[in-house]
């Protein structure tokens, strides 16, 4: 290459640096805007839930399978229910289990990853190697099997779902621990008299919390996915609960009455895509080897 | 330096690591190859008997499940119709040992399965074993398809979203790719049947071929493929029709995942120096991005495809009973409805091995692509 052609392309380089800064900070990008957006969104329909839908989401007083219209905009179901007043309700079942399944997967998955990290040998084995067997049966197939065993309730239904992810939070975590013990600042620590205990929550966790929270962002849609998943198959929401899964399930035995599923389906979409952009910015932004290519 | 360059200094192609070109001449070359094929067979060795470990594992927290279930063993086992016959609940007992503890169970299970015994079916009051029999092969052949697919769609979307970097080829792609993963299957599953069958008619429905036909002779199991050996131009035609849709649906997720992960894999070796070398001896960019920036990042894309793998089995569970595709996703839909435990054990522990099975392969062949790896 010749020296004009390496300024060029060193100039380009630098233009491009200069373009994607951007991403070091995530609020700025497009796709995270819109997806904290419409979880604003979602959240006040959860919140407001009595106030925005028209009817009670398990009354069944209007005429059965009504198309969208100016009365029922989602139309009706096989019960006369009000599909959008069953969507809208619907968020005070997914968005709160989908926030407690993640935390509860995490502070499982980041307990057993620390210590299997900190104190190592048998007990980083065992935590590990069971680990490791759930990793080994694909997600809803292995929460399928737990639920079936435990009874078809949507309390099974969460507790199936964090048995299958609690798992990657402990990887995460125990990576993160065993590259921290041997850093500079715990060996001071622990040279100083700290017990493994004080080393993990004071000098450990605040390294190991960023990535760990970013695992989070992107593990919302998955836990809402896995959930809806399983109530679609009959394994976790009951009926009459107003939940997005089992509502699908519901249209697709009336199949021609593609409204009654058309929604609750939309919705699940937009709830898990807004969790995507937000959590896929994170994770480009935070990622050492993304950034580092971004920055190349 | 190396030989190649010495011996060769004003070629441009000549690869600085070239194999077998080292130092040492050929025959140290020979010994070389000789222990790099020790260490891959170590290395597929162990992987077979982690792998064989994980099974094993699989087993036991199978057979925890079924013991998590309230109530009576033999009920949740035998139905309830089969309850009220003593002389079953009496065979189901001495069976399954359920007077002994829990270990002496396990071992008795252990005995059962390697008899290729899973229990009964509460549905078909079959052996389980004899459904999945049934079964897998329309599923193995789905899932072929929806892989094929997703690896074609995936990478080569991947590739041009990492080289149109912050254009809107790139931008597009991110969001469909997002979209995809964030689509949940069984309802894409359900729109797309209404669409492409219902209204449109372009599918040609539920099953696996058109009502009235016979499937052909049975040689692998795989429609597609016994219909081309046996020349059945018509019958493979119709399989082929069969299998696109449900194919596509559960591509979906796959094609997103694979795309998302070869952009950033790409994306890491696109601004590297020997890139831009490859780049500068004037090699031709089809050549670049085959040999120089595809071929490092297969690794990682590999290891995505095994996981992708397991997405599918997944998916089918919730694809195959809208598509009415008679595969062991439609069974374990059944069984999960109709809440029979021995089939939604049989299912999980013959996908699981499967899963381990696809994982091996995975590790082996990363194994082969990257000697480095067979030593960790």
């Amino acid at each position: 290459m010749t020296a004009p052609a390496v300024a060029v392309s060193r100039a380009r380089r630098g233009w491009r640096r200069g373009q994607s800064q951007g991403v070091g900070s995530p609020w700025r990008q497009p796709l995270a805007i819109v997806g904290v957006g419409v979880v604003v969104v979602w959240t006040l329909v959860a919140l407001l839930a009595p106030v925005i839908a028209p009817a009670d989401p398990i009354a069944q007083t209007s005429p059965l399978f009504l198309a969208p219209g100016a009365h029922h905009w989602f139309g009706t179901d096989e019960l006369g229910r009000d599909v959008f007043s069953r969507v809208v309700f619907g968020t005070r079942i997914t968005l709160p289990l989908a926030a407690l399944l993640v935390a509860a997967s995490m502070a499982i998955g980041s307990v057993l990853g620390g210590l299997a990290g900190l104190l190592g040998g048998a007990v980083d084995t065992v935590i590990m190697r069971i680990a490791d067997l759930v990793f080994a049966f694909p997600g809803i197939i292995l929460a399928m099997a737990v639920t079936a065993a435990l009874g078809p309730q949507l309390r099974n239904a969460v507790i199936a779902v964090i048995i299958v992810s609690w798992p990657i939070y402990a990887r995460l975590v125990r990576g993160l621990v065993l590259s921290a013990r041997t850093s500079q600042y715990v060996l001071s620590s622990r040279l100083l008299g700290a017990s493994s205990w004080r080393a993990l929550l004071v000098d450990i966790r605040p390294n190991v919390a960023g990535p760990v929270l970013v695992m989070g962002a992107l593990d919302l849609g998955n836990a809402i996915l896995l959930l809806s998943g399983l109530s679609f198959l009959g394994l976790g929401a009951q009926p009459p609960a107003a939940e997005w899964g089992s509502m699908v399930a519901a249209g697709s035995i009336n199949f021609d009455k593609w409204w009654i599923s058309l929604f609750p389906g939309l919705a699940i979409l937009t709830v898990v895509l807004a969790f995507n952009f937000v959590g896929d910015t994170l994770r480009d932004a935070l990622d050492p080897r993304t950034a580092r290519a971004l920055r190349a | 330096m190396t030989f190649a360059e010495t011996a060769a200094p004003t070629q441009p192609g000549a690869d600085s690591d070239a194999p077998g070109t080292a130092d040492g001449g050929p025959g140290r070359a020979r010994t070389a190859t000789r222990q790099g094929r020790a260490d891959l067979l170590r290395y597929v060795a162990r992987r077979i008997a982690i792998g064989l470990v994980l099974v094993v594992g699989t087993t036991l927290i199978a057979f925890l499940l079924t013991q998590l279930v309230p109530g009576d063993p033999a009920a949740a086992n035998l139905g309830q119709q089969a309850i009220n016959d003593p002389a079953a609940v009496a065979a189901f007992r001495e069976q399954h040992g359920l007077d002994r503890s829990l270990p002496e169970q396990y071992v008795i299970y252990l005995g059962n399965l390697l008899q290729g015994d899973l229990g009964i079916s509460q549905q078909s009051h079959r052996a389980v074993s004899t459904d999945l029999a049934e079964y897998v092969p329309a599923t193995a052949e789905l899932a072929f398809f929806a892989i094929v697919v997703s690896l074609l769609l995936g990478v080569t979307f991947g590739v041009v979203a990492a080289l149109t970097r912050d254009r809107w080829p790139d931008q597009l792609l991110r969001v469909a790719s997002l979209a995809g993963v964030s689509a949940p299957t069984f309802w894409v599953a359900l729109i797309a049947f209404y669409v492409f069958f219902f209204k449109l008619g372009w599918s040609p429905g539920g099953g696996r071929l058109d009502p009235g036909q016979a499937a052909p002779q049975h040689l692998t199991g795989l429609y597609t493929v016994d219909a081309l050996v046996h020349g059945q131009w018509s019958l493979f035609r119709s399989a082929l029709g069969h299998i696109v849709l449900p194919g596509l649906v559960l591509a979906i997720y796959t094609v997103g995942m694979l795309l998302r992960f070869t952009r950033a894999s790409v994306l890491e070796v696109v601004g590297s120096d020997y890139v831009r070398a490859a780049r500068a001896k004037g090699l031709p960019e089809r050549t670049v991005i085959a040999r120089h920036i595809l071929r490092p990042a297969l690794v990682g894309i590999i290891t995505v495809a095994g996981v992708a793998f397991g997405s599918l089995l997944s998916g089918t569970v919730l694809v195959e009973n809208i598509f009415g595709w008679p595969g062991i996703g439609q069974y374990a839909f059944r069984s999960a409805t109709n809440l029979d435990l021995p089939s939604i054990m049989g299912v999980s522990l013959v996908v699981a091995t499967f899963y381990i099975a696809i994982n091996i392969v995975v590790d082996v062949s990363y194994g082969v692509i990257d000697p480095r790896l067979r030593l960790s």
